[in-house]
């Protein structure tokens, strides 16, 4: 790879040398997406869809954040 | 770097891009919730929601006058709720994802290819899902229909998103058998197909009634404007805090070789 000869005198590191193994990553990422999927969800808070113990006091909270961020709202 | 500096860095991101979203929203998006408001209350659209929310679904109360939290409460401590745990979900899962992308898109470099992520994050879970159901400001909807309208949402947000990483998977594809040109585009023509076809199949959704235009074109651009600030925010700091390690680590690197090398 020509790559690696030009830049030999600054560093010798490729960026392919850099990735993670997907095995590393994978627990993760599940993590991650489903954390997010979670909070998606609580914030979108449609009544019915997901019960909320106290009733809709997280969906009253955020509502204006719902309705500026795109979510479907009313 | 490790799969924590990116989660860490990309959290961290989604803090100041959620003070970064709030900023706006406060400033540009507030004004028209609350003309918005204001034409909800005086019946202006009266048979929107507010009959069908006291007779059909009582629990969906949209009721913003006699509502539990309060209209101060919501624009301030509210809206900064939703800005900051968006943001800060986004980042993280920007973050990931960046890790992910580290040293498998083509020959970019770990800055290069951490703003990549944040651009398909941002095109494929913002952008593209605001062009087929854009933002609705409140007393645009009826109750009746929410519950299908967010699952067309959340519906039509995943199909994008994988629709992203399937595109990612085919460039990648595409340059290991070509390069890096024709792999770049067959990804993106591969995304345009898919939400393409994707905006054709899911439904139109029209309840906008007699609302206003000009109220409701000022509430999308500013809620277009509180995305584009979330995902702008989340990209550079992103990328920079990822290149700041990217650059410690290579001059260590640099460093040990020469030591080496004497
Ligand atoms: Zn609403």
């Amino acid at each position: 790879m020509a790559h690696a000869i030009s830049s030999s005198t600054s560093s010798t590191v490729t960026p392919a040398d850099l990735a993670i193994p997907l095995r590393e990553l994978a627990p993760w990422l599940v993590l991650g997406t489903l954390f997010a999927m979670s909070v998606l969800v609580l914030i979108s808070s449609v009544q019915g869809a997901i019960t909320i113990p106290e009733g809709t006091a997280i969906h009253e909270w955020v509502h204006d954040g719902r309705h500026l961020l795109g979510f479907p709202c009313h | 770097m490790t799969t924590r500096t990116f989660l860490v860095h990309g959290l961290l991101a989604g803090l100041l891009a959620g003070v970064a979203a709030f900023v706006v929203a406060y400033t540009v998006g507030e004004p028209q919730v609350d003309r918005a408001i204001a034409l909800e209350s005086a019946g202006a659209t009266a048979d929107h929601h507010h009959e069908d929310g006291a007779t059909a679904s009582d629990s969906h109360s949209h009721s913003h006058d006699d509502a539990a939290v309060s209209r101060a409460t919501q624009s301030t401590l509210g809206l900064a709720t939703g800005t900051l745990a968006i943001g800060v979900v986004l980042g993280g899962l920007t973050g990931l994802l960046s890790a992910v992308g580290l040293g498998r898109l083509g020959s970019l470099r770990p800055a290069a290819s951490t703003a990549l992520v944040a651009l398909l994050g941002a095109v494929s879970f913002s952008v593209v899902p605001f062009l087929k159901y854009p933002a609705t400001p409140p007393a645009v909807g009826s109750g009746e229909t929410i519950d299908s309208r967010t699952a067309l949402w959340f519906g039509f947000v995943a199909v994008s998103v994988l629709g992203v990483l399937a595109a990612v998977a085919v460039a990648r594809w595409a340059a290991r058998r070509w390069s890096g040109v024709p792999g770049t585009i067959a990804g993106a023509t591969a995304y345009a197909v898919v939400v393409a076809v994707a905006a054709l199949a899911f439904p139109k959704v029209d309840e906008l009634g007699g609302f206003p235009a000009s109220i409701l074109w000022d509430f999308r651009i500013s809620s277009l404007l509180t995305l584009l600030a979330m995902w702008a925010v989340i990209g550079a700091a992103l990328t920079a805090l990822v290149d700041r390690t990217w650059r410690r680590q290579e001059a260590v690197e640099a460093q040990r070789a020469f030591a080496a090398a004497l």
